[in-house]
């Protein structure tokens, strides 16, 4: 296990600069998530720790030493790809002892902790199979396995989840997590899929276009993120996002009644972020934002309905809870409590506060 | 009742399947077969005829005798260049399959100044007829003393632009991350190429094996003229030594090319399915 530190990393291709400079410190035994777009720089950052881009500027410290001239042999890592990797000519036992053909232990050791491992991946039945035969949380399995047996300092994965299905990524989610529980060693994971970095990271790395806007715990860029591109990314549904004036203590946005909150102070044209589940279908109580709109579309989950609502010029998405699902077509009462907004400035779009 | 009412279904179906483009295209098929396989049958007949019979142009000799086989097969030359043959294409097919992988894997996989330039000029050799390289061939031989050995017969074909161009083709379609998994994991770049992406490309690897032990096992010009003593020859050429005699023995030389077609038929036997894939993927890529 160690610490990884990213000092100034910057990477280049030709005239091209795909990561910009970035600073951060992964503590031992920490679960942290690069999320991000396609083509944020995630992945090139994931692959520097890997060894396998050069890097063009800035030091990388694993456990403390500089390693950017080593090579990914001698940074003692190890990766999952997306594509799993996992060699088709060998079988789930050679391929998981694969990560161990330079380890200078015994065959009966390595064939100890193939076995292992085999076992706490619930592959121990499938040693002898070939990848072909294997379903896709199993190649997962087996790739895993394959950074496991070695105990490395730290794993790397690389958009491990993003070929399966829906059901089965769910499942992989918990696995990884209860195997980094196990095990305590550092994990790197690089995902475009904010649900992937909500439930599994101990801390969200946000990147776009090369450079880091915000990191934190999966709470803390919920509930306070940096500018409207983290706001927006972070949660599922997305924020909603209205035009608005901040002028002397007052906000004004289109088509929207709002009382009774406490504004930061700025003057001038301001975004307003809320959250779907925090917009919800109703008059309410003493609401500090209600508005009426037509409904354009209903989207019903089981357990609430997403209201897709015309308020004023944008369409913003509410939610309707229970089992109540709006026609289409019909004008319907949505509010927010006080609390709830995300108040951005309009031409920078960082965050000016909560109200 | 049911079956003959299915099977009267099916005869109409196949009925329609006759179609006069499928006759045509058949008969053509056919004929084209029999074109290739006629001299084929003439030789394994021819080896089984007396001298007498040899212009006889009966497929089914009236005589058959095996006397030819056991005059050849005794006879300690045909052996000697048999085993020529043998050691010559098994060596000329490891040092293609060594060598065209090795450079067919670097200019696929990695990024240097000039590759495209190296590739080109590799893919460029291709246009040179073999005719025009026999002299400079010959020259190099006799200036380094290579005249008259395997190694002159083998040198020119030990690693070839086809060959590279092949396996390049196919080693672009290994995924880059099995290579940088095994990199991770700690390998070498040759341990990398020799334990990960080989046996990636084995339908490759097959075909250019059997192009090339076919290419050998067949070659006359090349060894005939860097050849001059007996005991060197390779199968064709020491055959072919059968009509330079008093007279042209063509039973005899039938007989030493049926033999030496058994080889060959085997390989392709063996791999005939991964030949067709190589020629399909060399055609397509290319």
């Amino acid at each position: 296990m160690a610490k990884i530190e990213l000092q100034g990393l910057v990477k280049t291709y030709g005239q091209t600069r795909a990561v910009h400079g970035i600073d951060l410190t992964i503590e031992d035994g920490e679960f942290v998530v690069f999320v991000g777009p396609s083509g944020c720089g995630k992945s090139t950052t994931l692959r520097m720790i890997a060894g396998l881009e050069d890097i063009s500027g800035g030091t990388l410290l694993i456990g403390d030493e500089v390693v950017n001239q080593r090579e990914p042999k001698q940074r003692n890592i190890a990766m999952v790809f997306q594509n799993y990797a996992i060699y088709p000519h060998m079988t789930v036992g050679q391929n998981i002892g694969f990560g161990l053909y330079t380890s200078k232990l015994s065959k009966a050791e390595k064939q100890q902790r193939i076995a292992e491992t085999g076992k706490i991946l619930g592959l121990e039945k499938l040693l002898d199979r070939r990848p072909a035969a294997l379903s896709g949380g199993q190649r997962q399995r087996v790739a895993i396995g394959r950074a496991m047996v070695r105990d490395p300092v730290a794993f790397l994965f690389d958009e491990p989840l993003s070929n399966l299905d829906a059901q089965l990524r769910s499942q992989m989610r918990m696995e990884i997590k209860s195997l980094h529980r196990r095990l305590g060693t550092t994990i790197v994971y690089v995902t475009h899929d904010q649900v992937e970095a909500m439930t599994m990271a101990d801390k969200i790395v946000v990147m776009r276009d090369g450079h880091i806007l915000q990191v934190g715990s999966p709470t803390d860029l919920y509930e306070n993120p940096v500018d409207i591109f983290t706001a927006r990314f972070i949660g599922s549904p997305s924020m909603n996002m209205l035009e608005a004036n901040l002028s002397k203590g007052a906000l004004a946005i289109d088509g929207v009644a709002v009382s009774g909150l406490t504004l930061p102070a700025h003057e001038g044209k301001v975004t307003v972020g809320l959250r779907p589940h925090d917009l919800v279908v109703g008059e309410g109580s003493s609401p500090a934002l209600s508005a009426s709109g037509l409904v354009e579309a209903v989207e019903p989950l089981g357990s609430e309905t997403l209201v897709h609502v015309m308020i004023g010029k944008t369409l913003v998405t509410a939610t309707a809870p229970g089992r109540v699902v709006p026609a289409v077509g019909s004008t319907i009462s949505v509010h927010a409590e006080a609390g709830a907004l995300y108040l951005f400035d309009a031409a920078s779009e960082k965050a000016l506060g909560r109200a | 009742m049911t079956a003959t009412t299915t099977s009267a279904t099916e005869l109409a179906a196949n009925r329609r399947d006759i179609r006069p483009g499928r006759i045509i295209t058949w008969t053509l098929l056919l004929i084209g077969g029999l074109i290739m396989v006629t001299p084929l049958l003439f030789m394994f007949s021819t080896s089984l005829k007396t001298a007498g019979q040899v212009y006889d142009l009966k497929l089914i000799p009236a005589a058959p005798t095996l006397d030819n086989y056991i005059k050849v097969l005794g006879d300690g030359r045909f052996m000697q260049w048999f085993l020529n043959s043998t050691f010559i294409a098994i060596t000329v097919t490891a040092s293609n399959v060594f060598f065209d992988s090795l450079v067919g894997y670097t200019l696929a996989k990695f990024e240097f100044r000039g590759r495209y330039f190296i590739f080109l000029a590799i893919l460029s050799t291709l246009m040179i007829p073999t005719e025009m390289l026999v002299i400079p061939w010959y020259l190099m031989s006799s200036q380094l003393g290579w005249l008259n050995s395997y190694w002159g017969i083998m040198f020119p074909g030990m690693m070839t632009a086809f060959g590279t161009f092949l396996m390049k083709q196919f080693f672009e379609g290994v995924p880059n991350d099995f290579l940088e998994a095994a990199r991770v994991d700690g390998l070498n770049e040759f341990t990398i190429w020799w334990k990960i992406a080989m046996p990636m490309v084995v339908p490759a690897i097959s075909a250019l094996a059997i192009f090339t032990f076919l290419g050998n096992w067949t070659a006359f010009f090349w060894p005939l003229i860097v050849t001059t003593s007996k005991e060197l020859y390779t199968l064709p050429v020491g055959i072919s030594s059968f009509s330079a005699e008093a007279s042209i023995q063509w039973e005899l030389i039938m007989t030493g090319a049926a033999i030496g077609t058994i080889p060959t038929l085997l390989v392709f036997l063996a791999l005939q399915r991964f030949i067709v894939r190589g020629v399909m993927l060399a055609g397509l890529k290319g």
